[in-house]
Order: C-alpha cells, then sequence, then structure tokens
C-alpha cells in the first residue's frame, strides 16, 4: 500500500525553485532514500512534507487522505512522524522528560491541570521502554544542555519512535555523527525500518546504500532520478550532476 | 518537594501567620496593610509568571484582568447598595463567596476574548496587542460614568464571608493570607499537571511540541484564560482590601509593575512572583517615604538586581542555598 503520495509538488521562494514539480511515494516496508548535493531542497520538501512549509501547487496524500493543507499537529495526528536536520529539542529538559513528551501527546488528557505529571507511572513506563536497550539508556536523566552532538541526534529519533508514527521523515540522521555513533544508527534505523515506511534523506552513502530499498535524486528542486540501489549506482546523470567522482560509489 | 524547600516553605507561613503581632509589636500596624497588598499583588504576578515564565507569552496587559476583577466586586456591591439589577437580572452581592467566583468568571471570559486575538500574533506584535487591549479598557472604565468615570467606584464595606468582622484589619489579613495560600496550592498543582509539562514545553520549544502533535494555540490560549482568572481573583481581593476600584488599577503601568515584579523575583519560578512583589512593593514604601525622586531609586535598585543576579531574587536564594546546603 502507499503511505505517502506526493503529486507535483512546487514551492518558489521568490525566483528560487526549490521544489520542481517533485513527485514520489513511499510504500509500506520501504526505506525511500532521497539523496541531492546542498541546496537541492531536501529539507524543504520535507517541511512541506510535515506541514511547516505551504507549497505553491501540488498534493500530498497520507494513507489516502490529502493532507496538503493541514496543519502540523493534525499530521502528526494522522502518523507522521520526522526528526530535524538540526535538531530541535526541549532544551531545558531531560532525555526522559523529551520522550515522555511524545508519549503524552499520543496519549492525549494534555488540558487536565488538576492531575500529577509525574504519577502518571503508564506514560514514563513508555518513556523507559523507548530508551532501554537504545544508546542513551545511561543517559535518561541527563539535561539536553549537556548531550553531545551525536546524543542529540540519537534522542530526535527516539522522541519520533515514541510518537509510534505510521511514516517517518528523517532529515539526516546520520550528519556529524562518529563512526561508532553512525554504524549504531544504521542498525537501529535498519531495525525500525521493518515495521514503520521511511523518507530519508541522507549524505552518507554509505547508509544509504546500506538502507535503502529505493533511490530518488534530487538536483535544484527537480527528481532526476529513482531507482534502486544497482540502478543508481549504475545511472550515468546521477553519477555527473550528484555524485561525481568514480570511487565516491564504491 | 525537596526537603529544605519544604522547611522554607513552613518557615515562610509561620512568619506570615505571626505578621499581625510582628507589625503590633514593633508598632507599626500600617505595615500589616502593606502586607495585604504584598500577598495580593504575588497571587497577580504569578498568575502573570504563568503565561510569562512558564508559557512565555509576553502579555503586557494583565492589569486588565485584575482591573475587571475588582469592578466584578465593585458593581456587584453598586446593586448590591442600591437594590437595582444589573442589566435588568443580576443582583447585585456583597457576599465574598459569591463576588470572588464571579470575578474569576468574568476575567476568565475577558481573558477568553482579548487571548482568542491576541494569541494569534506573536513575539512583539503580541506584546503591543495586549496593552492595546487593556488600555481599550482602562479608557472604557474611565468612560463609565454610572460606576464613577475615573474615580471608580466606592465599596463602603467589605464583602461578607461566613459571619467574621471583615472590618477588623487582623481578620481580613488572615482571609487574603488564606486565600492565598488556597491561591498557590492551586498554582502549584496545575505546573506540575499533565497540562503545565505541556505549557512549559511550548514555552522552550513551540516548533517541536507542534511536530509532536500539540497545537500550540489551543493549550496557550487556555493558560491565558486560567492566568486571566488568577489576576481577577487578585483585583477582586484587592477590590475588598481596598474599599474601591477604579481605573487606575488597569492602567499600563500597572501592567509594568506587575511584569517588574516577575522579573525581579525569577522568571518562570513558582516562588519567584511571591519574593518580586514583596521586594517592589517593599522598596516602592520606603523609598517614597526617602524621596521626592522614588521612582528613579526604584529604577536603579531594579537594573542591578536583574543585572546582578541571574533568574531574579529566586535565583539569586536558589544558589545561596545550594552553597549552604
Ligand atoms: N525559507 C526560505 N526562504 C528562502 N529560501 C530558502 C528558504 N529555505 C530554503 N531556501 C533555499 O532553498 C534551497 C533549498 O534549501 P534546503 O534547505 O531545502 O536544501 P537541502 O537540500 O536540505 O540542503 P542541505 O543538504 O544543505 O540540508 C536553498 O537554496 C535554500 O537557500
Ligand atoms: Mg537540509
Amino acid at each position: 500500500m502507499t503511505i505517502l503520495a506526493i503529486d507535483g509538488l512546487v514551492k518558489r521562494f521568490g525566483g528560487l525553485l526549490a521544489t520542481d514539480q517533485v513527485s514520489l511515494t513511499v510504500e509500506d516496508g520501504e526505506i525511500h532514500a532521497l539523496i541531492g548535493p546542498n541546496g537541492a531542497g531536501k529539507s524543504t520538501l520535507i517541511n512541506q512534507l510535515c506541514g511547516e512549509i505551504a507549497p505553491d501547487e501540488g498534493r500530498i496524500r497520507l494513507a489516502g487522505q490529502d493532507i496538503t493543507n493541514m496543519p502540523v499537529p493534525d499530521r502528526v495526528a494522522l502518523g507522521l512522524g520526522r526528526t530535524f536536520q538540526i535538531t530541535s529539542l526541549l532544551g531545558d529538559a531531560t532525555c526522559r522528560q523529551n520522550i515522555a513528551m511524545a508519549v503524552q501527546a499520543r496519549q492525549g488528557g494534555n488540558f487536565r491541570i488538576w492531575d500529577r505529571i509525574a504519577g502518571r507511572r503508564d506514560l514514563w513506563d513508555q518513556a523507559d521502554a523507548v530508551l532501554d536497550g537504545s544508546a542513551l539508556a545511561g543517559r535518561a536523566d541527563v539535561v539536553v544542555h549537556d548531550l553531545s552532538h551525536g546524543e542529540r541526534k540519537q534522542l530526535e529519533l527516539l522522541i519520533a519512535l515514541a510518537r509510534q508514527p505510521r511514516l517517518l521523515l528523517l532529515d539526516e540522521p546520520m550528519a556529524g555523527l562518529g563512526h561508532a555513533e553512525s554504524q549504531d544508527m544504521i542498525a537501529r534505523l535498519r531495525e525500525v525500518g521493518r515495521s514503520v515506511p521511511m523518507l530519508l534523506v541522507e549524505h552518507d552513502m554509505a547508509a544509504v546504500f546500506a538502507l535503502a530499498t529505493r533511490i530518488s535524486v534530487l538536483v535544484y528542486g527537480r527528481i532526476i532520478a529513482s531507482g534502486s540501489v544497482a540502478e543508481i549506482r549504475a545511472n550515468a546523470e546521477v553519477r555527473e550532476a550528484y555524485l561525481g567522482a568514480e570511487d565516491e560509489l564504491c | 518537594m525537596r526537603p529544605l524547600v519544604a522547611t522554607l516553605v513552613t518557615a515562610a507561613l509561620l512568619f506570615l501567620f505571626f505578621v499581625p503581632m510582628l507589625t503590633d509589636l514593633v508598632g507599626r500596624p500600617s505595615l500589616l496593610a502593606l502586607a495585604c497588598r504584598i500577598l495580593i499583588y504575588a497571587m497577580a504576578a504569578a498568575s502573570l509568571n504563568f503565561v510569562l515564565g512558564y508559557g512565555g507569552m509576553i502579555s503586557f496587559g494583565h492589569a486588565a484582568f485584575f482591573g475587571v476583577g475588582a469592578y466584578t466586586v465593585g458593581i456587584l456591591y453598586a446593586h448590591f447598595a442600591s437594590g437595582e439589577l444589573l442589566f435588568g437580572f443580576i443582583p447585585g452581592s456583597n457576599q465574598m463567596l459569591i463576588t470572588l467566583p464571579a470575578a474569576v468568571l468574568v476575567s476568565g471570559v475577558f481573558a477568553a476574548a482579548i487571548g482568542a486575538l491576541s494569541l494569534r500574533t506573536g513575539g512583539v506584535q503580541f506584546i503591543m496587542i495586549t496593552l492595546a487591549f487593556a488600555q481599550m479598557l482602562f479608557f472604557f472604565f474611565v468612560a463609565l460614568k454610572a460606576y464613577g468615570g475615573e474615580d471608580g467606584i466606592i465599596i463602603r464595606r467589605t464583602n461578607e464571608l461566613a459571619g467574621l468582622n471583615m472590618r477588623d484589619r487582623v481578620t481580613l489579613y488572615y482571609v487574603i493570607l488564606g486565600f492565598a495560600v488556597l491561591f498557590f496550592l492551586g498554582l502549584w498543582r496545575m505546573v506540575n499537571s499533565s497540562f503545565g509539562a505541556v505549557l512549559r514545553g511550548i514555552q522552550q520549544n513551540e516548533r517541536r511540541m507542534a511536530a509532536l502533535g500539540f497545537a500550540p494555540y489551543r493549550y496557550k490560549l487556555y493558560a491565558f484564560i486560567l492566568s486571566g482568572m488568577g489576576a481577577g481573583f487578585a483585583g477582586a481581593l484587592m477590590a475588598n482590601f481596598l474599599r474601591y476600584a477604579s481605573p487606575d488599577m488597569m492602567h499600563w503601568t500597572k501592567s509594568g509593575e506587575l511584569m517588574i515584579m516577575v522579573i525581579l523575583g525569577g522568571v518562570g519560578s513558582f516562588f519567584g512572583p511571591i519574593f518580586g512583589a514583596a521586594a517592589f512593593m517593599i522598596l516602592e514604601t520606603f523609598l517614597a517615604g526617602w524621596t521626592e525622586h522614588w521612582q528613579l531609586l526604584l529604577g536603579a535598585v531594579l537594573l542591578v538586581i536583574v543585572l546582578a543576579t541571574k533568574g531574579g531574587i529566586n535565583g539569586l536564594l536558589a544558589r545561596i542555598f545550594r552553597r549552604g546546603a
């Protein structure tokens, strides 16, 4: 089944065509990677999908439902999850509290002014379940301000998972991670990808080739190629426009 | 609550309980009136802090709700005294258990209307639009000749409560203290509730909260209404204490004073507004008795406190006690 369908999306910033007639789909069970050089319009596309930027033309459908003009929280309620390229977290809160907030968003009952947030056992249990076995298990009570860059990237993903999305939009989850952290993230994404379809924006080719079931290449806002890992590796136009030197492909 | 904080709160409550005896002891009964005003302003400042500190909404018109609360008490009293029905169907009242909830309700309605419109904007625009609404209300009550215009309404007698002798200054102090304790217990619950957690989340990172599925507008509006109700409650007590309600109570300088109290005490801290209100009122009282140019001095003191302490008086105290402990 098609979980995400983008049809003829266009976004202009003044004279700049940041998104140029983009159409693509994400199917169930798929990790669809979106690659492209800096400034190609990848984040702009993600931000249109999650509703932070309104497209000028085109339609976006989530599981068959038109969400083109829906506000951000409504899309999230329908199961759209995302991570931010530049991490966007609750800076004064701990890892555990950040994750609990996602669980809280899912559970509801958040206009209650007379309960005790500390007493919502189910909330904290679920937050702990997300933390368990993750790279941040030992850092649960550390405040975000004191986390390393890599840890914040990990937390972005855990928060998105705690919300239990039907579709994940990941904007460069590997960016700035060390080698070990990257390996860890790849393993984690592969595991998550078994149950949650993803649109994965990533510069790290090793990660893309390791994870993607399909790759689309975005250059100057346009999709210039789309296909399996092998097809994209073999595509001459892609090499020229984006992948550059031969040895980068190996 | 951490043990140290619990100990300090207990000590503070004991102190507040003995304030009437202490002011008698030092032979300055006027200090009791000052204590009443501090308690009332602490509630108003804490209400502002709920949106400003916990919710990140810089409202520059909170005196409006304070004034609306005071006028509710005043207008109900005027109709009680004259026997005429308000709007032709609402009887007046001089019963605190009616007038206080009425004040909370009416200021809540005003906060809902003003909040619903102003929260569509943000940043400097929000500051200006809340200020503009408050000034509109100020001029409305100045023009409202039926209720005294710029002189406001005289309330001949403080509202009645459970047969207590409200003309007795000490009794009135304990009534205000009792309401203040209830107010801060309620506020403590709200801050530590599910909603309180969401509100602090929105203050820290609205974009993140939206990405989690929270619609910030609805939560902010709810906080704004609750905050307006709190300020209205404080205003209703002030009308009972001063025995009048006047447009001055909602002048923009009053909104500014509330904001100064919050900043002085520590934005976004639970006890900060109490410290801020106390410091502001005490400084005002003593500087005014000392020199005509007290506002200049007050400004200087404020500047020093804000620049020299991180997180206002509350932040300063927290650091002192942490070092001591
Ligand atoms: N709000 C905006 N207003 C004007 N131009 C913008 C805006 N946001 C992005 N752009 C421009 O649109 C283009 C696409 O930007 P975008 O951030 O989507 O690229 P990207 O593919 O995510 O790049 P990177 O790999 O560096 O993250 C860039 O030229 C950028 O300068
Ligand atoms: Mg980007």
